[in-house]
């Protein structure tokens, strides 16, 4: 537990949940009748409602996004490392808003909460859904807190491309975007890697093509090993070797298959720590969401024909040893918002922590950040109220 | 690369501001800390890009309000189309790059008109230090030594011109000054030999 709230915390935070009754048609063209986001929010919005920034997460993020639920918590929000009083994201002038995302596992609506219609969790049989569909959900959950337009929609690698989304399906509703490690669309490895994860997930006995929680139980190896596979490329090879060398447990062979090198035993760590606490369902529909995400399909697979539908300016970053989510896919992006004669920044930051790095507080990826939100507060319309922002 | 040579801002930039259209669309090739472009935008309504490799330059464009892309000029230009640019601009760095004569065709290729400006290694001290002395020339211009200079390509104001001549490059403007960016009778004499900066305008239609 923290003994006590570090000085630049958002401090406890408490999530609130928002029921919609107004049926969300789906990508897949399938209905939700009804369903619930979960969210949290740091800072004060002010009078004008203009002061907004929106976090969306990415694969396996949530709507705790910076602070701590309890002084029990071991460890504050995903994103702590950038939203809090005088961090990147500053507290002290901007309205936070973070959710999880429908198809989540950790309030909104999803695989794990209950069907009305069946009266039964929905399992396998919670709809796809789309990173559009997200975006449909988060504009509704903007006109629940009154917010007409973002001050900036933020989101790193999955949630860098649910901020490419609004930039085009809203355009009007945002002022900036910040797109960090994120892509255009995957890449075929990239599927690749999330099929691989799927089918470890699928093929666990225990996975009863979904429906394990009605056999009392979860697929628990095949998360693990999806989480595996995940975490490892989320690293970069010098991390790695930096983290853990060829390293041993006991210091000595032993000629076994258990666990022997430290690298192992980290990887079985990760993997055990996230299948206790994440809903292989909700693994699978997040995955199949990054997978279809190619916004520019719509426009004649014309990146700069889509993007030209954006109204707001954009800061893009990389990580130089990021291989799951390139410079080079981030440069698409980049080149595409030039062609397209939009307002673009691009900074490719030097960092050995691979695609975790945008989790990570790297100096100069900061820096820039901090720079960036600045002119993002800078921009805020003066108040008509005359009251301080 | 962009700070590879001291530089009085303001009185360079109103040298260059001067060939670059209201309201065009510029790429600013090493862009500092992006205060041209911010100048530009400001006064003559101008949109556009910088490129920069130097993380604190470009921190510093993005506090200025400036578009700024990291990007390495000696990897190339390719990811902007041709005649996409009205004005390619390249303050003090077409002496630090790999290949100056390539990419000045890059620029070329890029921008409809480019305004590049360098030091003039025939200036006359230069040339006496290198003949008294016998070393590579130092000067304010040219603070550094001949094994760490980020300055590898240096050249003349003839060089550049042969160069232009040799590349099919019409010269539009040529302004010559001191390392002030002053412009003086004096100078106009035997700009060759008297001028420390030049700044071209070229294009290559």
């Amino acid at each position: 537990m923290p003994e006590h709230i570090p000085h630049d915390s958002v401090g406890l935070v408490t999530p609130q949940v928002h029921h919609f009754d107004q049926p969300l048609t789906l990508r897949s063209g399938r209905v939700l009748p009804s369903y619930d986001l979960v969210y949290e929010t740091y800072g004060e919005l002010n009078a004008d409602k203009s002061n907004a920034i929106l976090i969306c997460h990415a694969l396996s993020g949530d709507h705790h996004a910076a602070g701590y639920h309890s002084m029990d918590d071991k460890k504050p929000g995903w994103w702590d490392s950038a939203i809090g009083p005088g961090k990147a994201i500053d507290t002290r002038r901007f309205f936070v808003v973070a959710l999880n995302n429908l198809g989540g596992c950790s309030g909104s609506s999803g695989p794990t909460s209950i069907n009305p219609e069946t009266g039964k969790p929905w399992g396998p049989d919670f709809p796809i859904v789309a990173v559009r569909d997200w975006v449909n959900s988060q504009a509704r959950l903007a006109d629940v807190l009154g917010i007409e337009q973002w001050a900036a929609v933020v989101g790193g690698s999955l949630g860098g491309m649910q901020v490419l989304r609004w930039s085009i399906q809203f355009p009007e509703r945002l002022r900036h975007a910040v797109v960090i490690a994120s892509a255009p669309k995957l890449s075929a490895q990239n599927i690749a890697f999330n099929e691989v994860a799927r089918q470890a997930i699928a093929k666990d006995p225990d996975f009863h093509d979904g429906h394990y929680l009605e056999h009392d139980t979860i697929p628990k190896t095949g998360l693990m090993q999806a989480r595996m596979l995940g975490h490892l490329t989320y690293l970069s090879d010098d991390a790695m070797k930096q983290k853990f060398g060829r390293e041993l447990k006991e210091g000595k062979l032993n000629y076994s298959f258990a666990p022997e090198f430290q690298v192992e035993s980290y990887l079985h760590y990760q993997g055990e720590k996230f299948s206790t606490r994440f809903d292989a369902n909700t693994y699978m529909l997040m995955t199949k969401a990054l997978d279809y995400f190619d916004p520019a399909a719509d426009y004649d697979n014309d990146l700069v024909q889509c993007l030209s539908q954006a109204r707001c300016d954009f800061l893009v970053m990389s990580f130089t040893t990021d291989w799951r989510f390139s410079p080079e896919r981030s440069q698409e992006i980049v080149d595409a918002l030039t062609h397209a004669d939009k307002n673009v920044s691009y900074a490719c930051i030097e960092s050995e922590n691979g695609h975790d790095a945008f989790l990570l507080p790297i100096p100069r990826y900061l820096e820039i950040f901090s720079a960036y939100m600045d002119r993002v507060a800078a921009d805020i319309p003066a108040s008509n109220s005359g009251e301080p922002a | 690369m962009s700070s590879a040579v001291a530089e009085t801002l303001r009185d360079d930039h109103a040298l260059i501001q001067r060939g670059v259209k209201p309201g065009s669309q510029v790429l600013d090739l090493g862009c500092g800390d992006g205060s041209l472009l911010k100048y530009l935008r400001q006064h003559k309504n101008v949109r556009g890009y910088g490129l920069e490799i130097n993380p604190d330059n470009i921190t510093a464009c993005i506090r200025n309000g400036v578009n700024v892309i990291e990007q390495d000029l000696d990897k190339g230009l390719r990811n902007f189309e041709d005649g996409s640019i009205d004005t390619v601009i390249m303050t003090q760095a077409l002496q630090a790059v790999e290949r100056p004569d390539l990419l000045l065709d890059e620029m070329l290729r890029i921008g409809n008109e480019a305004i590049v400006t360098f030091p003039n290694f025939g200036y006359w001290r230069t040339r006496f230090y290198l003949m008294l002395k016998g070393r590579m020339p130092m000067s304010e211009t040219l603070p550094y030594n001949w094994y760490d200079t980020p300055n590898i390509h240096m050249c003349t104001f003839r060089d550049f011109e042969i160069l232009c001549r040799e590349k099919g490059i019409k010269i539009l403007n040529k302004t010559v000054v001191d390392d002030q960016h002053k412009q003086h009778w004096t100078i106009r004499l035997w700009p060759a030999m008297l001028g420390e900066i030049a700044v071209y305008h070229i294009t290559r239609r």
